[in-house]
């Protein structure tokens, strides 16, 4: 049973867990996994995720699911918060993209653009359909 | 399989004039295999990407180079310049500013930093199944100040001061409700979540249960302390199979930690919650059938009076609260009722969350102020139609609520404002429709659900929506007559009149709001027996344009039926008595020459 005090210390021992300010001590990668993102594949991209941490040996890394963004049809959706760093979203990722993440961004801080969202005039170009011709 | 370093899309979408584009393509294509990169760079055609101004478009990946106003002429100088020689092509190339580009950071969308998350506050923030991770971000914060530091009835005035009202539709004040509950005198009490989110294409509870379960839980404990109830209840669908198996890890979890069940916080507040599972009746989201479901028997609703804060759950006050209701108890008591009432307006203070769907650009789930307009939420926020294609109506509160058409689009959306209209804010589905729907489809769509899911115990309801929906099926066929409008109309108001539930009272309110609003297409339907949208099958004819058909005789070969007919480059025709309807000749003709008329 919890008392008053054991939820403050709760409070202390996981604000570095969860902090999403720039003053973060470590790396945080949370995958996208309400209906929206497992129905779009969130599960093997998580396990992807989990297996190149532990093949990559890296340690200050927590890797979280959580529930839906917002933006469904752009999903499986990783987010990545490093120390010193704003969050960064990656989109439409698969198990083989994840794995790049950790080992570019997560492991050297190289942003792998070519995963973002893509953003002219407003409009978001990720979610094209192609023309049947 | 081709493992390609470069993507190449080509807009093919009717604002780059589809001739030219095919071309374009075509060109690409070609150049690409003239310097032997075919195995390298894949080029792709692809809908309209919304670009329209700069159109034609080429836009070249991973780098992401936009090319605006591309002629075919130009292709031979962009692939050389681009591919063999690595150098963007400047003259053509649109040049990005400010929150263009490729974006890291999801805020500096239109998307987001419109909303304003509340009841989603923790949604893709925190771990749902990690309880630490909930309290961390402030939570059970709220449940120790309410149990350590306030009485009852200072909890009910900070709700009622706040203005929330119910966020399942009904728009009932929560704190005036918890009041009547809290003022009965009776040995127990009862807090049930309605987590049964019938509404076809809304799933804002879906998201906050999957999301952030543990709010829910929280709210639902300060619930029962401020009515005096020390047993919940959540009726959760079982269509939400990840939503149960999160509420039961929360719920399992919160027992543990002692924030569930007996003597909370070493308060001596006791509060159990047990899940109840749905299965598969929209009815049941109504609060006296949900009532009857979780007592054991069929969910039939029952009268109001007596009304469950008074008498509801076997016979006891009971307080019914949609899922998204209890979402925002948590944050009113951190941050207090004067903030919750600062946002959104006077009668409708906070957000509310809505799921948006239909012909728009940025689908998905937004939660916005009240008092935002709908022209902002459809054209900002959402993105605007996609396609280039005109807006229609805009149908808000699922098989409940009506349509909204253009003139009404610089509305604030508010309860109140919402119901002036003739629809209803309901639970938060919002739908947009453009101009290829039909809006007597429309009211027969909802029909055709709201019949199937009526309980049947009362007539009006029973008879009344198959009737409504037979008259909508005669006229979407082509038999209505023009007294029909007349008819549908007269039933629809009766059948709002004297319905037992909120089902049987709102069934009609589809057909009644596109009546008002379209009614020049009922008229079309039964008069003219045309279908303006080209909707419905009976009243469309698909013909080929001879000046356009080469006489390929593609279609002919695809046609399931054999209903076209033609010889070899003479153009083709359609036999109206054996057509389908089933779109494939227009899917497959390369030449577009095939025309819904």
């Amino acid at each position: 049973m919890k008392t008053i005090q054991d939820l403050e210390d709760i409070r202390k021992n996981n604000f570095n867990r969860v902090n999403q300010g720039l003053d973060r001590k470590s790396i945080r990668i949370v995958v996208g996994m309400a209906t929206c993102g497992i129905a779009a594949g969130a599960d093997e991209v998580f396990d992807a995720i989990l297996d190149e941490v532990n093949k990559l040996g890296l340690s200050n890394v927590v890797v979280v699911k959580t529930g839906c963004i917002g933006v469904c049809r752009l999903e499986p959706i990783v987010e990545v918060i490093r120390p010193g760093e704003e969050k960064v979203t990656y989109v439409q990722m698969s198990p083989f993209k994840a794995r790049r993440v950790v080992a570019s961004h997560v492991l050297v801080g190289a942003v792998r653009d070519e995963y973002l969202m893509h953003v002219i005039r407003g409009k978001i170009i990720n979610d094209y359909t192609l023309d049947n011709d | 399989m081709e493992v390609y370093r470069s993507e190449v899309l080509v807009c093919g979408g009717t604002g780059c004039t589809s001739p030219e584009s095919v071309d374009l393509y075509k060109r690409l294509k070609s150049e690409i295999r003239k310097h032997n990169l075919n195995h390298e760079i894949e080029v792709l055609r692809t809908g309209c990407l919304g670009l329209c101004e700069l159109g034609p478009v080429v836009i070249v990946y991973p780098e992401g180079v936009v090319y605006k106003k591309v002629k075919i002429d130009d292709i031979a100088e962009l692939v050389e310049s681009h591919f063999i020689h690595n150098k963007v092509l400047d003259r053509l190339e649109y040049k990005i500013s400010e929150g263009e580009g490729k974006i890291r950071n999801l805020n500096k969308l239109d998307f987001f930093k419109k909303q304003l998350r509340i009841a989603l506050r923790n949604c893709g923030i925190i771990d749902p199944e990690n309880i630490d991770e909930y309290i961390t971000l402030d939570g059970y914060k709220a449940l120790e100040k309410v149990l350590t530091s306030m009485s009852p009835i200072e909890v009910i005035e900070d709700i009622k001061k706040s203005g929330l009202r119910g966020r399942g539709g009904g728009g009932f004040s929560t704190g005036m409700k918890w009041q009547f509950a809290a003022k009965q005198e009776r040995d127990e009490k009862y807090i049930i979540c309605n987590a049964d989110e019938g509404d076809p294409g809304a799933f804002m509870d879906r998201s906050v249960l999957e999301g952030d379960p543990h709010s829910v839980l929280e709210a639902m404990t300060i619930g029962g302390y401020a009515i005096g109830s020390n047993k919940g209840f959540i009726y959760v669908r079982a269509e939400y199979p990840l939503a149960v198996e999160r509420l039961d890890i929360a719920i399992k979890q919160s027992k543990e930690y002692g924030l569930l069940g007996e003597n909370i916080l070493g308060t001596g507040f006791n509060f159990d919650i047990e899940l109840r599972l749905g299965a598969g009746a929209f009815v049941c989201g109504e609060e006296t059938a949900l009532m009857q479901s979780i007592e054991g028997k069929r969910g039939m609703p029952m009268p109001k009076p007596p009304f469950p804060a008074v008498s509801g759950l076997w016979g006891k006050p009971t307080i019914i609260n949609n899922v998204e209701t209890f979402a925002n108890i948590v944050p009113i008591m951190l941050k207090g009722a004067d903030w919750f009432k600062g946002i959104g307006t006077e009668k409708s203070s906070g957000t509310k969350v809505f799921a948006l769907g239909g012909k728009i650009t940025n689908t998905g789930l937004i939660e916005i102020p009240m008092g935002t307009t709908l022209r902002e939420t459809i054209f900002e926020i959402g993105g605007g139609i996609p396609n280039a294609k005109a807006f229609k109506a805009v149908q808000t509160g699922g098989p409940s609520g009506g349509c909204i058409s253009e003139k009404d689009l610089d509305t604030p959306i508010e309860y109140d404002t919402l119901t002036a209209l003739g629809s209803m804010m309901g639970s938060g589905g919002m739908i947009v429709l453009d101009e290829d729907n039909c809006m007597v489809d429309v009211a027969r769509f909802f029909l055709d659900f709201t019949k199937d899911e009526s309980c049947g115990k009362c007539t009006p309801c029973r008879i009344g929506t198959k009737r409504l929906l037979e008259m909508l099926e005669k006229i979407t066929k082509g038999n209505g007559e023009i007294e029909d409008i007349d008819k549908l109309e007269h039933l629809a108001m009766g059948i709002k009149k004297v319905a037992l539930c909120g089902l049987g009272q709102t069934a009609p309110n589809p057909v009644l709001s596109t009546i008002r609003q379209f009614r020049d297409e009922y008229i079309a339907h039964v008069r003219d027996k045309k279908c303006p949208a080209k909707v419905c099958r009976s009243l469309v004819q698909y013909e080929i344009l001879e000046d356009k058909c080469k006489g390929c005789g593609l279609c002919t070969r695809n046609c399931n039926v054999g209903a076209i007919s033609g010889k070899l480059h003479e153009a083709h025709v359609i036999d109206q008595n054996v057509c389908l309807k089933c779109g494939m000749c227009i899917h497959i003709c390369r030449f577009k020459a095939i025309v819904k008329k």
